[in-house]
């Protein structure tokens, strides 16, 4: 089964148009002698390597009445493998400076590696352990557990987590998508190293492993770490089923007590795939309505104008069985209900009528210039490699993202405008919102 | 601490993340403490291998400095000024951050949000931070953009123009600020009363957000007036990091900011200075929100500008051994081998004009009461003061932070930010690039020494932050 490294150079790819020759960067497609597929991009200038990987199985294979598994279960990674306890391998990562890291969200659990190049062979061989064979000590279990459930409990009288929480339950009820990647104070006690273990078992494999790599490496030793890290996990997963989703509730708003001086709000509706062929305009236009800048609509309005908010941002969100557009803002409880008409008021302007040409043409020069500004570190280029992995969008995909931005016509936007914000939203609120209460419909 | 992460970092749309829009504070809450102490440990760069950094000053006063990074094409450029929080007059706490605030609200050659518009167009970032002793702009850009940014933001050093109109809904956009960080926070409230306890006469005990009733009252006369007193080229620092080369940059820098006019002298940075501590403070916070008590205890210790050679580079290195991570004598001892702890930590923030603080706390499994998490805290803290540390864990700290170093110059925007902190809380360059060689200097002696000498209770003040369950809280929540 041992074959030499395939290496194959799959396209060189400039960061933007026109950028010079000096700062291109080019992904090389590569495959490791036990058959593992990455991307690399090799960078010289700073001698340490980013790795990042992604499985999917996220918090979305936990049992309902065991959710937090997957997530206790990342906390637990680095906390001892195979013959070394927590202490040792702890003390394994820092002497090397060793960052080490998992994150779990509802469809994939996320890894991260940097290290010095000199450490390289140490990081690898770590990360080996802890994806084969993470121990699940009882002591580290049963401390890791009890900063999880410290942290629930926090998050009991958060008003942020309270609005958020209420607003994924009531739109995706009965679906792993309502759970709460943490899991509950009810769900966590219950979870059993058993539970663990069969998480890892059934979730680590190679079949369907993003991985991604950035660094002062060339394909060949690429290759070698990648199976010194993955090489020993199965070939195949055993998922479970995620069934597709709608979310639910639009037109509802829930309003939660907490006494808190200022009233936190989540908003959304449905969203739209990423796959879909109307993705890219609803990106533009949910830019334009409530994205980054201090010059969307929703920014305008509401803190500009008005003054009723810090912040309000309106965001995409994608899953592999749902999408939704989701968004939110924080303002003082006596004029929470002016800030959610203001909101509410320019959704509808925006399903009516869409954004002016002029807005659309500097969104869309936002959204290409800004793109490097994704791209200028070994981190982050590594993340949306393995997020274009994951999304399945080609090895050439920063290439062509300039065109797919550029051939969004007014008749686009103004048609994904009404499909992404004329079919309500589900609002909730957490705090004491003069004059504001749960209701079937907020029309 | 640990890891430089990305300070400025691009939110991928899959993060759900609350509304985290304009403005960073440094200073005022537990994790914008952390970051103080990242930026404050790792003040790095050029190691061996690192990037060749020109720093320069023009006719007019304004110091440059430029780090070049040619990976992507991309360019960050901020300015510095050398003036926050502490700096302003008693009965105006907010003032600093407000004025940042208002520098979006246009010049008579710009009107307000013009700049902005122009930022969003060419697909650039762009913000603002306040702290106590410094306040911050910056913009992200493609490079071949930098001159567009260069001229903006030299055209508002003195270019500045309020009116009520926009000035009056921007007060109530910091109040609802103040309301997001601290009145929705029972932990960072806890912080502001520690801070304002620790500090006996130094204008640190002030928040940098400001206190309510004092930000309700700030006025555009105010802000105009505080900013024609601090806001020159002699008074600020331009860094610019990324894909540009020291020659060009100064050219630019020349045409754009060598234009404004030099302000007349700016006095010394001369603040109240702290007493000696004499006695051990500590005080209770009460909050009905609270589902999680905690402890935090600060000590008035020396920043790298007040301290001795070797003192705060020491005190990094406590920080790290005694609170950083899972290695760490707090975590070790109250988490793993006691079990009385859930989080135990410990950080310092070197960077400050005038005396600094080093930072323990932590959060009782429950069962545990704070008092008993205190004692135990003590003990730990009482055997790094009789015994020092082990030869293993000063070289494991070292090798962690020096890495950093390297780490940092992954980041663009990381390295300009520590180049701007510490060019703005008494350090220079050479400070900035020497700091690995100054932490492989530090000894076993030296941070026993540090230990003795600073984490003295006398100089402290303790907070525990507990759940309200008075008659009249319960009736109100």
């Amino acid at each position: 089964m041992s074959r030499l490294v395939a290496s194959i150079l799959c396209a060189a790819i400039a960061l933007i148009a026109g950028a010079n020759a000096a700062s291109a960067m080019t992904i090389e497609k590569i495959v490791s002698p036990a058959g593992i597929e990455a991307w690399l991009v090799r960078e010289k200038a700073v001698p340490l390597i980013t790795l990042n990987y992604a499985f999917p199985g996220g918090s979305s294979q936990d049992e309902p009445d065991k959710s937090g598994t997957a997530n206790l279960a990342a906390d637990l990674l680095d906390e001892g493998a195979g013959d070394l306890d927590a202490r040792v391998f702890h003390e394994r990562l820092e002497n090397h400076a060793i960052e080490m890291g998992f994150q779990v969200g509802r469809d994939y659990i996320h890894g991260s590696l940097r290290v010095l190049n000199e450490y390289r062979d140490e990081a690898f061989g770590l990360l080996r352990l802890s994806l084969s064979s993470p121990r699940f000590d009882a002591d580290a279990i049963e401390r890791v557990r009890g900063q999880v459930l410290a942290s629930l409990q926090r998050d009991t009288t958060n008003p942020n987590d309270l609005a958020g929480r209420r607003w994924w339950q009531t739109a995706f009820p009965g679906h792993p998508y309502g759970r709460e990647t943490k899991g509950t104070l009810e769900t966590v006690p219950r979870i059993t190293a058993g539970d663990l273990r069969g998480y890892v078992r059934r979730v680590f494999a190679r079949n369907e492993l993003k991985v991604s790599i950035v660094g002062d490496v060339d394909a060949q030793t690429a290759g070698a770490l990648i199976d010194r890290a993955f090489g020993a996990l199965p070939q195949k997963n055993d998922l479970k089923p995620v069934a597709d989703a709608t979310p639910k509730g639009l037109g509802r708003r829930i309003v939660i007590d907490v006494d808190v001086p200022q009233a936190v709000v989540t908003f959304g509706g449905q969203g739209i795939a990423r796959n879909d062929p109307d993705f890219m305009a609803a990106y533009i236009v949910n830019h334009i309505l409530g994205g980054g800048s201090f010059s969307s609509w929703l920014y305008r309005e509401v803190r500009e104008k008005r003054g009723l908010a810090y912040g309000v941002n309106s965001s995409l969100a994608w899953f592999r069985h749902a999408a939704v557009v989701l968004g939110g803002t924080a303002t003082r409880a006596d004029r929470t209900a002016d800030a959610l008409a203001v909101i509410e008021q320019e959704i509808k302007r925006m399903a009516a009528e869409g954004p002016t040409p002029e807005e659309l043409e500097a969104a869309k020069s936002f959204l290409k210039g800004s793109y490097a500004l994704s791209l200028d570190t070994s981190g982050k280029i590594a993340v949306q490699l393995t997020q274009i992995q994951i999304d399945n969008l080609g090895i050439d995909y920063i290439q062509r993202r300039g065109a797919l931005i550029d051939s969004v016509t007014m008749d686009d936007a103004k048609r994904v405008a009404r499909r992404l914000y004329g079919g309500g939203m589900l609002v909730t609120v957490a705090g004491r919102p003069k004059g504001l209460t749960s209701s079937e419909s907020t029309e | 601490m640990r890891s430089a992460g990305d300070v400025i970092q691009l939110v991928l749309p899959h993060e759900r993340n609350i509304p985290k829009v304009n403005i960073v504070l440094a200073k005022i809450n537990f994790a914008t403490i952390a970051l103080a102490a990242a930026l404050a440990a790792s003040p790095l760069a050029a190691q061996q291998a690192g990037p060749e950094i020109a720093n320069f000053t023009l006719a007019n006063g304004l110091e440059l400095v430029v780090i070049p990074d040619h990976r992507a094409p991309v360019v960050t450029h901020m300015i510095w000024y050398k003036v926050g929080a502490a700096d302003e007059t008693p009965g105006k706490s907010g003032l600093a951050h407000f004025l940042e605030h208002l520098m979006f609200k246009g010049t008579a050659k710009n009107p307000a949000g013009k700049f902005s518009q122009v930022v969003a167009r060419i697909g650039g970032q762009e913000n603002a931070f306040t702290a106590q002793d410094y306040t911050g702009y910056y913009q992200r850009v493609p490079s071949e953009h930098l001159k567009t940014v260069m001229e903006f933001e030299a055209d508002r050093v003195t270019g500045l123009q309020l009116t009520d109109d926009v000035v009056l809904p921007e007060r109530n956009v910091i109040l609802e600020e103040q309301n997001q960080r601290i009145g929705n926070n029972p932990r960072a409230r806890l912080g502001e009363q520690i801070d304002a306890a620790l500090y006996l006469n130094s204008p640190y005990g002030k928040p940098v957000i400001g206190w309510r009733h004092e930000m309700e009252q700030l006025s555009r006369d105010d802000a105009i007036g505080f900013y024609r007193r601090f806001y020159a080229p002699n008074n600020a620092v331009v860094v610019i990091a990324g894909d540009v080369d020291p020659a060009q940059a100064r050219a630019l820098a020349e045409e754009t900011y060598g234009k404004i006019p030099q302000h007349g002298a700016m006095a010394p940075r001369a603040r109240p200075q702290e007493p000696p501590p004499v006695a051990p403070r500590s005080l209770t916070l009460a909050d009905a929100r609270v589902e999680m008590p905690a402890l935090q205890r600060e000590y008035l210790a020396p920043s790298f500008a007040t301290g001795k050679r070797g003192e705060s580079e020491a005190l990094e290195v406590l920080a790290h051994i005694l609170g950083n991570g899972s290695n760490s004598r707090l975590y070790r001892a109250l988490a793993v081998d006691k079990q009385v702890a859930v989080t135990a930590d410990a950080w310092y923030d070197s960077s400050a004009l005038d005396m600094s603080k080093f930072t323990v706390g932590g959060s009782p499994r429950p069962g545990v009461t704070l008092p008993q998490l205190e004692s135990e805290i003590d003990t730990v803290i009482g055997q790094i003061i009789d015994k020092g540390v082990t030869s293993e864990e000063l070289e494991r700290t070292k090798t962690r932070l020096i890495a950093d170093a390297v780490y940092a110059q992954d980041n663009q925007a990381s390295m300009a930010r520590w180049y701007g902190t510490a060019l703005t809380t008494g350090g220079s360059v050479n400070d900035v690039r020497r700091w690995p060689d100054r932490i492989r200097a530090v000894t076993a002696d030296q941070v026993r020494d540090a230990a003795r000498q600073w984490l003295d209770k006398r100089r402290s003040v303790t907070g525990y932050l507990i759940k309200d369950v008075s008659p009249q809280a319960e009736k109100r929540s």
